[in-house]
């Protein structure tokens, strides 16, 4: 039930994405809200569905995207793999590791991107690439990633509840 | 009569003082008792009437704050109902004049048929200079057509869905697009990339291209239909050892501020894969 619920929140936030965060870009580079979400997500230390979600929204944006198909799936399945990996290591400073993991897992999906398209022949310039379109976006997703944190910490509160033992 | 006299004689004094008086004040003999007294009264009346008036204001003003209030708050109502009007009319004002330009455009080049679109987004991937648009296969739009505005080319067709499209932009880093030159009279490749800048490329080191030259699809390879507007060309950059010539191009079309575009519908790409040669084994 809970990993239904990716279906509706991916296609809104695809939706913001592509309408507008794609547009407010910093250089050339912007915000990946699907990333910065499935982050928050994976962190919630009762979520059991980030990697159902981490699938839903790679095989979205496959599906939106010119990217080779297996990127955002990898990407945000490697970043899936990086939270659960700092939520065991960092469980007493959260939002630190929310920050690790928009840092690592963002630029994890964009040096994927990068090396797959050049590998189908665009020519990206690897210089410019970094400068240009990597660093920016790793500063906008670490813009993100307090808000979104706390929604999805709200949210898995609501999906997870606690229960209080008598 | 005892009685008459005196009071004769008194209101002949009383006369005479009074004459005095006002003489005495004439002569300007008075004027600082004048003015002691009438700053006394004038003091007085301040003090009467500004007691008057705040408890007027006391019994009046709630009342009346009251009412402004609730004015004021129509009022306000009022004026951001009206600036959202006014938003909205500049809003489909300024579509209706992309649209006129559009519909302009499409009657001054009849030999080719086109399908609007408005555009309601962009690739997710920063790497990527692609647009997505509202109409798809269920228009007739198919992979390959060239999309353009009334101020020049804008990509072509990469990918369709039933009420999709998704558009590669010219200046997208993979776009490669046949034009030429029409002061210079030759052909060049024009390429995008990741900044969203175009150049030039292959410009024979023997022509002499110089800033301000047009810029025109060719028509050579088949993707795009000849003599679409791409830009203007803004520096040339020529060294002797190297094979071509090289030129920034500013694009005739703000790739960024696009809403509204048009599809060529009726011009059909040629597919020169299978006449390019093989390696033979």
């Amino acid at each position: 039930m809970v990993t239904l619920l990716a279906f509706p929140l991916f296609l809104l936030a695809m939706m913001l994405q592509t309408a507008i965060i794609s547009r407010v870009t910093l250089l050339n580079g912007c915000a990946d809200l699907i990333l910065v979400i499935l982050a928050g997500w994976a962190l919630q230390e009762r979520v059991k569905t980030a990697w159902q979600w981490a699938l839903v929204g790679g095989a979205l944006f496959s599906f939106i995207s010119r990217v080779p198909w297996f990127v955002p799936l990898v990407g945000y399945l490697a970043t899936v793999a990086l939270a659960r990996l700092f939520q065991r290591h960092f469980w007493q400073a959260p939002l630190l590791a929310m920050f690790a993991v928009c840092f690592f897992g963002t630029l994890a999906m964009h040096f994927l991107s990068f090396f797959s398209l050049r590998l189908i022949g665009n020519p990206l310039p690897i210089a410019a690439s970094f400068n240009l379109i990597i660093l920016p976006s790793v500063l906008l997703n670490l813009l993100l990633a307090i808000p979104i944190f706390f929604g999805m910490r709200d949210l898995a509160n609501w999906l997870y509840p606690k229960v209080v033992e008598a | 009569m005892k009685n008459k006299f005196p009071r004769a004689l008194q209101t002949i004094i009383i006369a005479l003082l009074a004459f005095g008086v006002v003489a005495l004040a004439l002569g300007g003999y008075l004027m600082s008792v004048t003015n002691l007294v009438t700053r006394s009264l004038v003091d007085a009346q301040t003090w009467i009437s500004t007691r008057y008036l705040a408890v007027v204001d006391f019994l009046t003003v709630p009342r009346d704050v009251a009412s402004m209030r609730q004015r004021n708050a129509e009022l306000e109502a009022e004026v951001a109902r009206l600036q959202t009007l006014v938003i909205e009319l500049q809003q489909q004002v300024t579509e209706t004049q992309i649209l006129s330009a559009l519909v302009d455009f499409a009657r001054a080049n009849p030999e080719n048929t086109y399908k609007a679109a408005t555009i309601i987004g962009r690739d997710p991937s920063p790497f990527l200079r692609y647009i997505l648009i509202n109409i798809g296969s269920n228009d007739g739009i198919l992979r390959g057509m060239p999309v353009v505005t009334y101020q020049g080319l804008v990509g072509r067709i990469d990918a369709v869905t039933s009420d999709a499209a998704r558009i590669q932009l010219v200046t997208d880093s993979a776009s490669v697009v046949n034009i030429s030159l029409k002061n210079a009279k030759t052909e060049a490749m024009l390429v995008g990339s990741i900044t969203g800048d175009l150049s030039l490329d292959m410009i024979s080191q023997d022509v002499t291209v110089q800033p301000g030259d047009m810029v025109l699809t060719s028509g050579l390879g088949g993707d795009y239909p000849a003599n679409i507007m791409v830009g203007q060309v803004i520096s040339v950059r020529k060294l002797d050892y190297e094979l071509f010539q090289q030129a920034t191009v500013q694009p005739s079309v703000n790739y960024d501020q696009l809403q509204f575009v048009l599809v060529i519908i009726n011009f059909k790409p040629v597919e020169i894969a299978p006449l390019l040669p093989t390696e033979s084994p």
